[in-house]
């Protein structure tokens, strides 16, 4: 096989952190690389540098064996590299070839263009119209504009950054066909995952970064998952762990919701019905997107719904506020940690009044005791290993993974009957990850009930009682988790989007 | 090449350091202007900022007029910084302003010439009274409607306007002012005048009002509940919303506080220093006031010390247009000034410069 990229010594400073440290590997010809590493590894940094939008400090990059410095991402496109993003730059109100045509150096004409996509869609089992509005298309459609958009270019090494974080199992499993099939007509890919499963199913070769160094190679197919989530963490991975519990009485009743966003661009909640149980924790499943966010709003209280729906150990709240809710123990943490669930420049102490005044009596007749409220926030920092140099930082200023565990932390030390969760370990790394999932079962085994909403299936499958997942605004019935099969749960969450396999 | 880089955290000595900073840049500023315009600028920046307090001639007029013109700035001003801490822009205080001065004035001249103790603590009231319901028009219409309240407080500054003038030319003229236009001079009547409590000071009972709404504003940004919601609604209203805050319910509270405060200014204006309704009673106090309330960092000591600094400007320049025949515009430009150039620096709280190797390309 021979050499398409190497990297040599790369090395990037960042102010206070070293993020890529000699970081020397190579890709081959028509080979999946993977690049494996928790948050904060510096995978990221590396890609932004293949992709010309950072500079190295020191070390060499050579494209088919010559010099490689590309000094931003057109001149990389030009060498033939591509790249998809996590998180897509599209414009809603936009059509899909419009929105094609914006990423290309010299788009052709809009009708020649529309006819390009529609051949590479087909040829890569990528079914897309080039007519239809970013707005109106799911995760996994938007995903395939990007990866179209690229395509287009004719591109010799496609890098992929968390590609099936919205994805359902089958949408998974098509994506990964085409990948192979981009793969056996020569295009190298490389792959960054830290699902690990999916990256021992598609990629033949492994490069895991550890705080910026490289720290192991191997074959992802003879490696177990399990030693490479201990390369990656550098130490031994505690699974949480739960006591089978009996559920109670019903805590949470919801019959028949149906919830129209302000945002037009918002899911419609469609009949919704679930019930929670204390000690019960139930996992939402679904691709982001389909009604996840607006689920958390109505349940939280942020969002009116009608009179009726929405039932609290036997009591109607549907007309309750944030607060009152609160003060009879049902609490929420919204995934979108800067702007919804803390403010970004208020201090970790003003983002632990935020939610935490009505159960932890931080004021009295309305004067907020912020030396109390300090010492909350401190507790929180001390019992889920917050890194902060204090309460009086700015939540802007922690990392994502670290505020994820501040606003989790928050809600859960105030020791709620309900607790609605959205995207918990988000960004977090595994250990954290961990911890905080060990928290939530810990809750559920006091006798809380827990409603975890989350993208990633692996979590669900791991602390779920029973699952369901949102497809379109509409929430399946629950089953128990317990035995689900991959194909169940993605049938649950509304297969691959009519997305169909191209015959070879 | 020099390049903006974005502090993980707002510096708390560029917080305090920029105010102070844009004064200097603005006397460097307005130097300039006034040589280009061939005054002298060290004279014309002394006659502003250093005659009115310290002349051996003038200091004693002029002194007391420092906390006179002051005092309705920083009523005002704290008002609107509230309503502006949490995102709602009320630019028409001086619509509220004037309206006060009028529901006070016309309460007062309703009882006209009884002479008792409670007739100007009843005109206090209706004056906060009038400028709150002028104040709850923008917010009514906001909250109910959407609307903009920038545009609507703006448009009701010019609808005062013409109320007031019909107010000194018909339904409140002094009918004993020999026709010419004006109310009677609630200053000369002693129930209804607001005089100086300190002589030689300038003190009355609106520097009084002022003070007691620096301290509660301060205590009410800092300690309250109710001042925690304001700032997270100004930070980032979704996670004000998911701490529960009413948010219409803060509009009618900022607006409505803003609404009492600049109608309580106008009461103390019209009852003391201005003395009676007439045409030109509104002096623009409502539009300087939102200067004050951004050059004060919208915080309430902040406020205190640009009312300060404002209202010398203003004597300083009367003062500068009398001794040096600066033209008032240059005043007003040399204010402007001051408020770009706090804008202008107020980056520096977010951001730090940072010089970048060019990169070759």
């Amino acid at each position: 096989m021979t050499e398409l990229l190497k990297l040599s010594g790369l090395t990037r400073q960042y102010p206070g952190v070293r993020a890529n440290d000699d970081v020397s590997f190579s890709i081959g010809a028509g080979q999946v690389h993977a690049l494996l590493g928790e948050n904060g590894a510096g995978k990221s940094t590396l890609v932004k540098m293949i992709y010309g939008l950072e500079k190295p400090d020191a070390g060499s990059m050579q494209l088919r064996g010559t010099p490689y410095a590309p000094n931003n991402p057109q001149a990389a496109r030009a060498s033939g590299v591509a790249m998809v993003f996590q998180h897509f730059s599209l414009f809603e109100a936009l059509n899909v070839a419009e929105n094609v045509a914006l990423g290309m150096e010299n788009p052709p004409k809009m009708h020649a263009l529309a006819q390009s996509i529609r051949e590479v869609s087909d040829a890569y089992g990528l079914p897309l119209d080039p007519d239809r509005i970013v707005g109106d298309l799911s995760a996994g459609e938007r995903q395939r504009v990007e990866i179209i958009r690229c395509l287009l270019q004719d591109p010799k090494l496609l890098i992929m950054d968390e590609p099936t974080s919205v994805l359902t199992p089958q949408e998974v499993e098509i994506l990964f066909k085409t990948l192979r099939k981009l793969q056996s007509e020569g295009t190298s890919i490389l792959y960054i995952s830290h699902k690990l499963e999916e990256i021992r199913a598609l990629c033949d070769g492994a490069t895991i970064l550890r705080l910026g160094k490289v720290v192991g190679e191997c074959d992802p197919k003879v490696t177990t998952a399990r030693d490479m989530a201990e390369m990656m963490v550098g130490q031994i991975l505690h699974v949480p762990s739960r006591e089978g519990g009996e559920t109670g009485d019903v805590l949470l009743d919801v019959q028949g919701l149906d919830f129209a966003p302000a945002n037009p661009f918002g899911t419609r909640l469609k009949n919704v019905s679930l019930s929670l149980r204390a000690g019960e924790v139930l996992g939402i499943g679904g691709v982001a997107g389909n009604g996840q966010d607006e689920l958390l709003s109505v349940l939280s209280g942020e969002a009116k719904t009608s009179k009726g729906a929405i039932s609290y150990c036997g009591q109607d709240i549907s007309g309750l506020g944030p607060n009152a809710r609160r003060k009879i123990g049902l609490l929420a943490a919204p995934e979108e940690r800067l702007g919804h669930a803390a403010a970004p420049n208020m201090s970790l102490t003003e983002n632990a009044v935020l939610t935490g005044n009505i159960r932890k009596k931080l004021s009295k007749n309305n004067f907020v005791n912020w030396k109390k409220t300090e010492a909350f926030a401190r507790d929180i920092i001390a019992k889920f290993d917050v890194r902060t140099p204090g309460p009086d930082s700015a939540a802007r200023s922690l990392s994502g993974g670290n505020l994820q565990k501040f606003v989790i932390g928050r809600e859960v030390l105030q020791d709620p009957t309900v607790l609605v969760v959205n995207q918990p370990t988000w960004g977090v790394d595994a250990s954290a990850a961990a911890a905080i999932r060990q928290s939530l079962l810990d809750l559920a085994a006091k006798g809380a009930g827990v409603i975890v909403i989350s993208q990633d299936l692996d979590e669900l499958m791991e602390i779920s009682d029973h699952f369901a997942a949102l497809n379109e605004g509409k929430l399946t019935a629950p089953r128990v988790a317990k035995g689900l099969t991959v194909d169940e749960i993605g049938m649950m969450m509304g297969g691959a989007h009519d997305l169909e396999e191209v015959a070879p | 090449m020099i390049k903006f880089v974005k502090r993980p955290e707002p510096s708390k000595a560029w917080t305090i350091a920029t105010p102070i900073l844009a004064v200097i840049l603005t006397m460097i500023l307005g130097g300039v202007l006034f040589a280009l315009m061939g005054k002298d600028p060290f004279a014309a920046i002394r006659t502003i900022f250093w005659d009115p307090l310290f002349n051996d001639q003038f200091a004693a007029y002029s002194r007391p007029q420092l906390l006179v013109k002051a005092a309705p700035l920083i009523l005002i001003a704290i008002g609107l910084s509230l309503g502006f801490k949490a995102g709602i822009w009320n630019i028409g205080a001086e619509g509220q302003y004037i309206m006060g001065a009028l529901a006070g004035a016309a309460v007062g001249l309703a009882f006209y010439p009884t002479d008792a103790w409670w007739i100007f603590p009843l005109m206090v009231i209706a004056g906060g009274i009038g400028g709150f319901l002028w104040a709850m028009i923008p917010a009514i219409l906001k909250t109910r409607f959407n609307t903009n309240e920038i545009l609507v407080s703006l448009m009701l500054v010019y609808i005062a306007e013409q109320l007031l003038a019909s107010a000194a030319l018909s339904w409140l003229r002094n009918p004993e002012g020999n026709g010419f236009p004006g109310s009677r001079n609630l200053s000369q009547i002693p129930a209804m005048s607001n005089p100086e409590l300190i002589a030689g000071t300038g003190t009355h009972w609106g520097v009084v009002a002022a003070f007691a709404a620096v301290v509660a504003a301060y205590v009410l940004i800092n300690k309250h509940m109710l001042g925690f919601q304001i700032r997270l609604t100004g930070e980032s209203p979704r996670a004000a919303r998911f701490a529960g805050v009413k948010d219409k319910l803060l509009v009618l509270f900022c607006l409505g506080t803003a609404g009492v405060l600049s109608g309580l200014a106008g009461l103390f204006e019209v009852t003391g220093p201005a003395g009676q309704i007439s045409i030109d009673f509104g002096a623009g106090y409502g539009f300087t006031a939102i200067i004050v309330a951004f050059l004060g960092r919208l915080h309430p000591v902040g406020i205190l010390l640009a009312g300060l600094l404002l209202a010398l400007t203003f004597i300083g320049g009367e003062l500068a247009q009398f001794m040096l025949g600066l033209p008032s515009a240059s005043i007003q430009v040399f204010q402007g000034m001051l408020l770009m150039t706090l804008l202008g620096m107020d980056i520096f709280v977010n951001y730090r410069l940072m010089v970048v190797k060019k990169e070759a390309l």
